[in-house]
Parts: C-alpha cells; structure tokens; sequence
C-alpha cells in the first residue's frame, strides 16, 4: 500500500485488541523515543490501551494484537477487516494463534474444566487461530512479543510509501552475526534457532539457553533436518515436541514439524 | 440521570466493561464485566516441562511479565525444595525494580494521570505539556533497559529460569544504566510532590489491605502475607484464607476471604503495611508529603506508586552498584515429585502461583491467583461506594469518575480473565 501523503497527510491507525497478553500493544507504547513523533505523523484513531478517544473508521492502518478464540471476536474482526484499508497482524497470537493455540491440540472444554468452576458460563472457541485464518491480512509481524524495531520500520515505510524492510534470514544466522558460539555445537542444548524467523537478535542462544520459537517459523525452514538434530538431544522424554508445539506451535510449518516428531516416536516405538 | 455504561474501558491492559443500574436515583446493582478471552492456561501448563514454566506464564501479562516469571520460579523451587543465592535473589530484585519503574510510570503518567488532568490520553497531554510527558517517558524507558540489560527484552525476558539465570548479564550495560537511573529518581521525588497537588475525588473506604511484608526489605518476592485486621501467613497458609470463585459474568475469577469479605491488594495495601521498609530517600519522600497512612481513597494509588517508584529506583541503583557476579549463575536441577506455593508483589497486587510436579519435572497440577482477580470484587464496592455522588452528576462526568477509580486500581484484565465499557442505566 502506498499512503500519498499529499492526499492523507496524516494517515488514521487503529490498534486492536484481540485474545493475548497487551505485550505488543506495550511495545508500541515502548517506543518510548519515537512515541510523540509517530504520534505527530499518523493519527491515532483507535488506540484503547492509550487513549479513551475512538474516532470513527475507516482507518487507513489497522494494526491486530491477538488471536481469534470467542465466536464475538470472530464477528469483531471481519468488521475491522472491513474498516481498516491496511490490515496488520501484530505478533505471534495475531500470526499464529500464539500460547492460548496450545489447546488446539487438545480438546478446549477440557481445559475450561480444569480452570473454571463453571465452564458452562464461558464463551470461547475450540480454536484459536491467526488473524489471517479468519480475514485477509497485508502484513504479518511476528514476534512473541514483537520487536519494537520491527513495528518501527513496518509504520515508516508504509508512511513513505516504501517496501517493508524485514529481516530475511532465522535466528541461526543473527548468532553468528552477533558472534554468539552455537549452543547445539558447543552444549548439546536443543535450539530451534535453524528454523525460527529472526528479527530477536538471538536472544536465548546469547543468554546460553536455545530458541524456543517466538518468531515463528522462518520461510527457509529445513524440518527433516531439524528433527534429527533435536531428537538426539532431548533433555527429559518430549522435549521436542513441547519446544515445537510452543509459543508459535500452531503455524503450518510448526504443525507439520511436530507431525516428523510423533512419527519419529512411532517409528522408534515399533523397533 | 440514566444507568451509566461504558462498553470498553481505555487506558487499562485488557478488557472490560462496566454497567451500573439506577433506580430512583440510586444505585441498586454494579456489573464489571470481563470480556478478555480466557485462555486457559492452567490447563495448559499441565504437562509442560518445569523449566517452561516461566516463559509460558510470562505470557498472561506483558505489562507484568516479571512478576509471573518469579512467583513461578519461588514456587516451582519450594516443589523441588531448593532455594537460590543471595546474588541470585538480589538479580532477580533488581530485575522487579526495572518491572516497577517501567509499569508504575506508564501507569501513573500514560494510563491515570490524563484523567486527573482532564485530557483522553497522554498524547493529548503532550501536545499542552510536552515536558511533563517526555519526562515520563524517560523515567520509564529505563526501567525497560534494566529488563533489557537483564532478560534481553522487556516484554517477556528470557534470561529467567527455575535455579536462577539461565546466564549472568554483562556487568557493562546493566551499569549503564546509572546515569539515567539517578536523573530518574530525582524526576521521581517531583513526581511525588506532584502527585500531592492533583484533584483526586473524595472516596475514603474501609479497606483490608493484603500484601507480602518482610522486616528486611520492602516486601516484593520474600516474606509472609500480611493483612491490615491483623492476619499474618506464610505463602503455604495463603489458600486457607483467600479463595477464588467463578462468577457468571465474568471471565475472570473473584477471590474473597473465607467467611466472606473482600480485601485489596496493590500499591495502597504495600505502602500502608510496608511503609516502614522503604529505602531511605524513598521514606522522606513519604514523611515529606506529611500524608496520613492508612491512605485509603483508592484514586490516591497514584501516590503509592510514586512514592514506591523512588523506592525502585533508589534500590535499582544500589544494586547495580553492588553487582558483581561470581559462582554459578543458576542450581542444577535434581528433579524430583513435589508440590510448592510462589508469591511475589505485582505492580498491581500480589500473585500466587502453586504447582505440583511429578518425578519427571512435569507439571501436574496448576492454581495462578492473579492480583486482579483479587481486586475485582473491591472495584465493585468501591463503585457501589461511589454511586450516591454519581447519581447527582452528569451522565459525561459520572461516567469519567466511575473510569478513573477501575483505572487507579491499574486492573491488569488479560491477567485476571480468567475488562471495561461503564453502562448507567434506569432500570425499570
């Protein structure tokens, strides 16, 4: 999308809030540098965690924090697809169906049992899914929670009217920028840093610890081979599998990876 | 005068709604309705490895992600009955101090302040007071280079782990932070004087305050649960007293005391059961304003804040002048089955975590009591407390007030969905 800035000197963004944490919604608000100025270049129409002034739409930015889990909300996003003429999904709930997607592999009024009292007085989904499973997005930002940055550069270029300048390559590649020894080669620890999206800067790996996937999956992923790194490295019976079905657990890429595990398993089972 | 609603709540973390029902100029029922999503995550925690914990619960709050990442950890260590070092410990205090600063500002600045001052929204309040707003700002972009510095990110830090840390931070730039820090404790002994000149709305009530205390520190992670009518318990003991239940309209669940009643947590219950533990500037902060403790009008939180983030920030510099890490960052885990509560003080209130584990280091069990939750039923006296003087006011105004007191408690709605839109109405 290109924003004419002659026509829509101040382009009108609307941030919303679906099922999620408000981390992404907070990094917005951690722009604590360029928070008045991005204020002063785009309109902030619709923004509840900072302001109680809702400008009606249509926005020319929607920016989604959250994933789809009650049919209330699944009403509520086509009307902010329908509002919003540049639609983003923010973060990984929003790209991916994030934690709260952990119950997709179960059955979710089981674990409404476990929690509440009284299931019957609850309204949710058996899923929870991304935005873009439910409504056509332009742009996906992931991140668990996102990197400010990134949110930076993706509001700049649209305002400029320029392509969106992402990191291309997962979080393998940062470490070894930023000079960070690998911690599958030098500890045996299991790290989904090969097959993760970058755009963290490694972070796990440089604090000694492996990626646990909040990025989601990169477009260059090679699961075959990933399998067969982690599985000898398991720490405690599954650990794979939880490391998969985490944080961005149910992206496609994710979904199939965890298939090549419990195949795995079978496979070892019946030898 | 019409019931008053307001459909969504702005200026709070998550969502909700409030209704309050008028009936020959009184008010005869108050709703907060919890619309956040539930998201199950005690159910999902079960059968997740240990040390996943505290990334996975981090994850209920982005605002107070520390908070769950070390409630979850003291508690997921008593089951394993290990306890960590004293540099451990002080680590982990010093990264609750960059989750006060950043949290209590934005709070107090961003989220309440615009209601005290007549304005939507602190960008608003930019364009009349710029000075003030960068101010703040600045104030609370250090606590988030504290969290930076320590846990990579602000927003769910990843450094965290059940033992300790997963690594020791650089010492470089956590002492970075000294300059920034120092200029923002003395933005934050203005704060407090500030914080006595705003126009709060008269409501005192009677509260019974709940908060951990501990004689040797200002208490946020160590100590016993204590109430202002005299109750004192270890974190063990606390389920023997504060319970949850499930109320229809809510998403999120109610806590009360057994026998009934409602109590409050947060900054108000910390200052007035623990003011004698703050650090000294932060003390004269207090003794200087010459205000009258108990403080007990729940607009007043403001000042707590404040005075609690010169205690943060006092403390902050004290420990990363102290920091200077040797041994080994975290304690090799001998798994082994057990049960163990946690606790520590969110900025918005005690949360209590208990697990059990089995041999293996799974979970098998989870209960997360989330200051919010706690809080709830105290919001809704406090409205019903409040009423009589919104009845007499205009519909614009009433629904202002009703806001900003859900507001002052700094309700943390993602947390406790398991929230707000203000509806006044004539009920027939």
């Amino acid at each position: 999308m290109t924003l004419t800035p002659k026509t829509n000197p101040k382009p009108k963004v609307a941030v919303y809030k679906f099922s999620s944490c408000d981390g992404c919604q907070l990094s917005i608000l951690n722009l604590e540098d360029e928070l008045l100025d991005l204020a002063s270049a785009v309109d902030i129409a619709y923004f509840l965690e900072a302001t109680r002034t809702v400008k009606s739409g249509p926005y020319d930015i929607g920016i989604v924090e959250g994933s789809i889990t009650t049919p209330h909300e699944l009403e509520r996003i086509k009307e902010v697809r329908a509002e919003c003429k540049f639609l983003i999904a923010l973060g990984t709930c929003a790209t991916a169906g994030g934690i709260q997607a952990l119950r997709n592999f179960t059955k979710a009024s089981e674990l409404a049992d476990k929690v509440y009292a009284h299931p019957e007085y609850l309204q949710y989904l058996d899923t929870s899914t991304s935005i873009s499973d439910n409504v056509p997005v332009d742009l996906v930002i992931w991140g668990c929670p996102v990197n400010k940055a990134t949110v930076l550069e993706a509001l700049s270029a649209l305002l400029m009217g320029r392509r969106v300048n992402f990191p291309p390559s997962p979080v393998c590649l940062e470490c070894k920028r930023r000079g960070t020894v690998c911690v599958v080669v030098s500890q045996g620890i299991p790290c989904m840093g090969p097959v993760v999206h970058g755009g963290c800067g490694a972070l796990c790996p440089s604090n000694g610890r492996g990626c646990y996937g909040c990025f989601g999956p990169s477009s260059t992923a090679n699961f075959n081979s990933l399998v067969n790194i982690l599985l000898p490295l398991e720490r405690f019976p599954g650990e794979s599998l939880l490391l998969i079905r985490n944080f961005s657990g149910y992206a496609p890429a994710f979904r199939k990876a965890a298939e090549l595990v419990l195949k795995a398993a079978t496979e070892k089972e019946s030898k | 005068m019409k019931n008053i609603e307001i459909p969504a709540l702005a200026r709070v973390e998550g969502e909700g709604g409030l209704f309050i029902g008028i009936k020959d100029g009184k008010a005869v029922e108050i709703r907060l309705d919890i619309y956040e999503p539930p998201r199950f995550f005690e159910g999902f925690l079960v059968d997740r490895f240990l040390q996943e914990v505290p990334d996975i619960t981090a994850r209920i709050c982005g605002i107070c992600p520390v908070a769950y990442q070390m409630s979850s950890v003291a508690a997921l260590e008593a089951a394993l009955g290990i306890e960590v070092s004293a540099e451990t410990y002080a680590l982990r205090r010093l990264m609750y101090c960059g989750e006060f600063i950043e949290s209590h500002s934005l709070h107090i600045y961003l989220l309440q302040a615009p209601d005290l001052l007549g304005v939507p929204s602190a960008l608003d309040l930019a364009a009349i007071a710029p000075e003030v707003v960068k101010n703040a700002l600045r104030m609370k972009k250090v606590g988030n280079e504290v969290l930076r510095a320590i846990g990579g990110r602000s927003v769910h830090p990843v450094n965290a782990c059940v033992g300790g840390f997963y690594r020791w931070p650089d010492a470089g730039p956590l002492k970075a932070t000294l300059p920034e820090l120092e200029w923002a404790l003395e933005a934050a002994k203005k704060t407090v004087k500030w914080s006595l000149t705003l126009p709060y709305p008269e409501l005192e009530l009677d509260y019974e305050f709940v908060a951990i205390h501990n004689n040797d520190e200002y208490g946020v992670m160590k100590g016993d649960v204590w109430s202002s009518k005299g109750s004192k318990l270890s974190v063990t003991d606390y389920e023997t007293r504060y319970m949850e239940e499930h109320v229809q309209r809510s998403n999120a669940l109610h806590s009360h005391m057994k026998g009934g009643g409602h109590y409050l947590v947060g900054p108000l219950a910390r200052l007035n059961l623990n003011h004698e533990q703050l650090m000294p500037e932060a003390l004269k902060a207090l003794k200087d304003s010459k205000i009258e403790l108990p403080l007990k009008n729940p607009y007043k939180s403001l000042i707590a804040r404040a005075i609690e983030l010169v205690n943060f920030y006092e403390e902050a510099i004290q420990l990363v002048k102290a920091y200077d890490p040797s041994g080994p960052a975290h304690i090799d885990l001998k798994l082994k089955a057990g049960e163990g509560c946690g606790m520590s003080e969110a900025p918005r209130g005690l949360l209590y975590h208990r697990y059990k584990i089995d041999e293996k280091g799974r979970v098998k069990f989870a209960k997360i009591t989330p200051p919010t939750a706690q809080n709830l039923p105290r919001i809704e006296d406090d409205l019903l407390a409040l009423a009589p003087q919104l009845v007499k006011m205009e519909q614009e105004q009433a629904t202002l007030t009703a806001e900003h007191l859900v507001r002052s408690y700094d309700p943390c709605i993602s947390c406790a969905t398991h929230f707000l839109k203000l509806k006044v109405e004539e009920m027939e």
